[in-house]
């Protein structure tokens, strides 16, 4: 069955037919996607359907599976010498005169590897994507390395990838991977992807898949341990390669990865928290990657800006849409700017425009692609849903959301007024309760992951006498993110909810004490404000706990030390917390 | 009796003004001789040597220089960081020259922010510390207290989004005082500082403490007082993300009861203030 839109044809090689399908405008850049095992080239159909308007997108069933034939006799037939035959006679067909832009997955990646470092392709491709395939030769050097010198975190590496290659060795079985396929595996493969990686069900796999699988073992027969004991010692790699590696992968170890840079002098990382069939779960997030690297090095003179960010989190956060509430100031703008440093496009949300319109600025100065600002009150339930709209219409879908925007407030539990409660509730509870809800829906309606964080308080498991409402109001969202992170973690969605303690930023200028006039409202401001700036704990701080916690995907995180001491007490000896909490300061 | 005051005064602020401007020239000359790969420590020598050929022989405080994020005072624990280091120039990264030397018995004290190629988020930097100036002079001449401009200050950086870094300096001076200082034929330094500004400064700082006032501007209570007349050298110091900008420059406060002599700043033509009056 022909993808749909797609113009196919036929390209004969070394004895064979290969299966190729051609999407998109034959004169804009040539985009080659490779498929994996056990696959055909429908694994791409999501990612090429996003390319197609932009690229001329071709893909190809490798020998063997899908509707393209297989060698005869099968041992010996998928060589990687043979499938780089391949590969350039379908870059010859498809592209005769200009270099094509390579994307591997898994197997695909693998072979694409070897073409990408051998000499005789040279020229012929102009960048080259990876995603959960490395290169035998690659992964040869690595073992070697590590068993010549094997300190116990080596030790620990090897163990740690040879049990995720179990399938390798089975595959290595004569007839009887085979057998599996054709029978009950290949029946059951697809529930078994569904309930393991969450691959929704509907094209893919398609029903080549039995015959697919059980020619594909031979990628493993003919090249594994050829490779793996003599690795080629120049494979070096002629084309910038941007390297994708799911942080969730059940196959492949992130360690694999360790000194590409050896390999692939023009390297860049990318990672994200997935399993290994990123094709099919992470569509939107591979083609808008693709799409960058391969604008970028369309042109072979134009090279990556000098001021592209740089480092872990912008390798997990490049080109990724960050939400921030609240970012006009204090804990929200530091994220705001921390995300923009990462590379990630941001919209600043806060109900002062100005401070908003000054974060995105600042935002776009440090290495945000774009960023926006939008003058919303989170209180307001209408406003959030048009805001929702407005962002999903023109940004695209939120990666990740920082639900951070509240406001303090102080004093005796009978000096606070019903409308006291009610302010507070209102931004520091139902501002959060509405940004999970709008853009929440939104992030699980795709269903390609995202992350959802919820500014806290170390006031949520800190009791005090001073603070029965702003306390309840951080309760109820430490709590609620508890409960969304059950619920949305069958998603991919994750949610964190961030304990920050006393940070210096203006949220004690703007605080209400309860029950005191106006006078002694701005001395106790004033007071809080000086004791806030003699703690001095820098908001950008928290920025940074907020972006690691993300990437490491933790539920709870209290931030300053007396928060994080808090924490620990009020889960050892909650009685000293309540002791604590019966203190009046001086004032 | 105020004119005869005044008049005496525009001869001695005529000699602040020759060792301010010299001072200006001086980190021109430097910023203009910087180059990839030009250590901390050689720009500093630099400032150093250039001053000494034109006749300088003391100092309120030896030249400083901080190349990129050390601008910013990234991670500074202890003072002994403040001072120039071996890190290297690239290009793209800021720098701040700072200098304070004594010439005919006039003190200057001067801060220099620059950058080595393009640096959009440096020349933002700079372009925002106009408001600042503009801010302190304001205030001054309302006799705010110390203390409360101080905070003002600072709260119109944390509205721009930035830090404060002049916090990071000894005592978190935003502002210290600065006098005449007796010409002597050794004058040794201490701790990169003129023992003879020390003494001018420790002096005023006792007389101050008895009559309620201090030479150094902070945003500690015994800053709590309005401007008190004198020289003051001013050095907002922003910072953002491992780049930082300052300027450094005297304002003159008298005890005139007319606003706009009550306070002014020394020398309007200086590289920054030209730098925002061309609208750059």
């Amino acid at each position: 069955m022909p993808m749909e839109g797609a113009r196919e044809r036929w390209v004969r090689t070394g004895g064979i037919e290969l299966c190729v399908a051609e999407l998109g405008d034959e004169s804009r850049p040539t985009v080659l996607l490779v498929h994996g095992y056990p696959d055909s080239k429908e694994v791409w159909s999501q990612v090429a359907a996003r390319l197609a308007d932009r690229f001329h997108v071709v893909l190809y069933d490798v020998r063997g599976h899908g509707r393209s034939t297989a060698p005869a006799p099968l041992r010996g037939g998928f060589t990687l010498e043979k499938l780089t035959d391949d590969f350039l006679a379908v870059a010859d067909a498809v592209s005769p005169d200009r270099p094509v832009h390579l994307v591997g997955h898994d197997w695909g990646s693998v072979q694409a590897w070897e073409f990408v470092t051998v000499k005789r392709t040279e020229g012929r491709i102009a960048s080259f994507t990876s995603m959960s395939g490395p290169s035998l030769d690659h992964f040869g050097h690595w073992i070697k390395q590590r068993m010549t010198r094997p300190t116990p975190r080596r030790v620990g590496q090897l163990l740690g990838q040879g049990a995720k290659s179990w399938y390798v060795y089975a595959l290595h079985t004569p007839a009887l991977p085979e057998l599996a396929w054709r029978g009950p595996l290949g029946k059951r493969w697809p529930k078994i992807l569904q309930r393991v990686e969450k691959i929704a069900t509907g094209d893919y796999p398609t029903s080549s898949l039995p015959t697919d699988a059980a020619h594909g073992t031979w990628l493993y027969r003919d090249n594994v341990r050829a490779r793996l004991r003599r690795p080629r010692p120049d494979a070096y790699a002629h084309a910038p390669v941007q390297l994708i590696t799911p942080t969730g992968d059940a196959f492949l170890s992130e360690r694999l990865y360790d000194d590409l840079e050896r390999w692939a002098p023009q390297l860049t990382r990318r990672t994200m928290p997935a399993k290994h069939w990123v094709p099919r779960t992470r569509p939107d997030q591979l083609a808008a990657w693709i799409a960058e690297f391969v604008t970028t090095h369309e042109d072979p003179a134009a090279k990556a800006p000098a001021t592209a960010p740089r480092g872990t989190y912008a390798e997990r956060f490049g080109g990724q849409l960050v939400l921030v509430t609240g970012a006009g100031s204090g804990i929200g703008r530091a994220t705001a700017f921390a995300f923009a440093e990462a590379g990630a496009r941001v919209v600043a949300v806060d109900r002062d425009g100005e401070s908003a319109l000054r974060t995105a600025e600042m935002a776009r100065l440090i290495g945000a692609p774009e960023a926006w600002a939008e003058t919303v009150d989170v209180s307001d339930e209408q406003a959030m849903e048009k805001l929702a709209e407005k962002v999903a219409g023109e940004y695209g879908v939120v990666d990740v959301l920082v639900n951070n925007a509240g406001i303090g407030l102080s004093g005796s539990f009978f000096d606070t007024t019903s409308e006291d409660w009610k302010r507070v509730l209102d931004v520091n509870l139902w501002g959060v309760i509405h940004g999970c809800r709008v853009f929440g829906k939104q992030m699980a309606d795709r269903g390609q992951g995202g992350h959802i964080v919820n500014t806290a308080s170390a006031a949520a498991f800190q009791p005090s006498r001073l603070l029965p409402a702003y306390g309840a109001s951080k309760a109820a969202v430490l709590m609620l993110s508890e409960c969304l992170r059950a619920e949305l973690a069958g998603q991919g969605i994750g949610v964190t909810a961030i304990c920050p303690g006393i940070v210096n930023t203006n949220i004690t200028a703007t605080a209400r004490f309860a029950g005191v006039g106006e006078e002694e409202q701005k001395r106790r401001q004033k007071q809080a404000s000086r004791l806030y700036g003699l703690r001095n704990y820098p908001p950008e701080k928290v920025a940074d706990a907020i972006l690691r916690a993300v990437v490491r995907n933790q539920a709870v995180v209290p931030v300053t030390p007396e928060a994080r001491g808090a924490h620990l007490l009020s889960r050892l000896t909650p009685k000293a917390l309540r002791a604590l909490a019966r203190l009046t300061p001086p004032s | 009796m105020a004119s005869a005051v005044k008049s005496e005064l525009t001869a001695e602020l005529r000699g602040f003004r020759e060792v301010q401007r010299l001072s200006y020239e001086c980190a021109e000359a430097v910023a203009a001789q910087l180059k990839p790969g030009v250590t901390e420590r050689e720009a500093a020598r630099m400032q150093r040597e250039w001053l000494r050929e034109r006749g300088v022989r003391d100092w309120f405080h030896l030249p400083f220089a901080w190349f990129g994020d050390r601008t910013a005072f990234v991670n500074f624990r202890i003072p002994l960081q403040f001072f120039p280091t071996n890190r290297r120039l690239e290009p793209g990264m800021p720098f701040i020259l700072d200098m304070a030397p004594v010439h005919k018995g006039y003190t200057a004290d001067i801060g220099y922010s620059g950058c080595l190629g393009l640096n959009p988020v440096h020349d933002k930097l700079l372009a925002d510390l106009k408001d600042h100036r503009e801010l302190i002079l304001r205030e001054v001449r309302e006799r705010r207290t110390l203390r409360e401009i101080y905070e003002d200050v600072d709260r119109l950086m944390v509205r721009q989004g930035y830090a404060n870094r002049h916090r990071a300096y000894p005592f978190g001076v935003i502002a210290h005082k600065i006098d005449r200082v007796k010409e002597r034929r050794w004058s040794p330094t201490l701790f990169g500082f003129g023992t003879q500004s020390l003494k001018g400064l420790a002096s005023d700082a006792v007389h101050g403490h008895r009559d309620g006032w201090s030479p150094l501007w902070s945003p500690y209570k015994f800053s709590d007082h309005p401007p008190r007349p004198g020289l003051w050298a001013v050095e907002p110091h922003l910072g953002f993300r491992g780049t930082g900008a300052k300027f450094e420059e005297i304002l003159v406060v008298t005890d005139s009861r007319d606003p706009g002599q009550s306070a002014f700043w020394l020398d309007d033509d200086l590289p920054h203030v030209r730098r925002w009056a061309e609208g750059l």
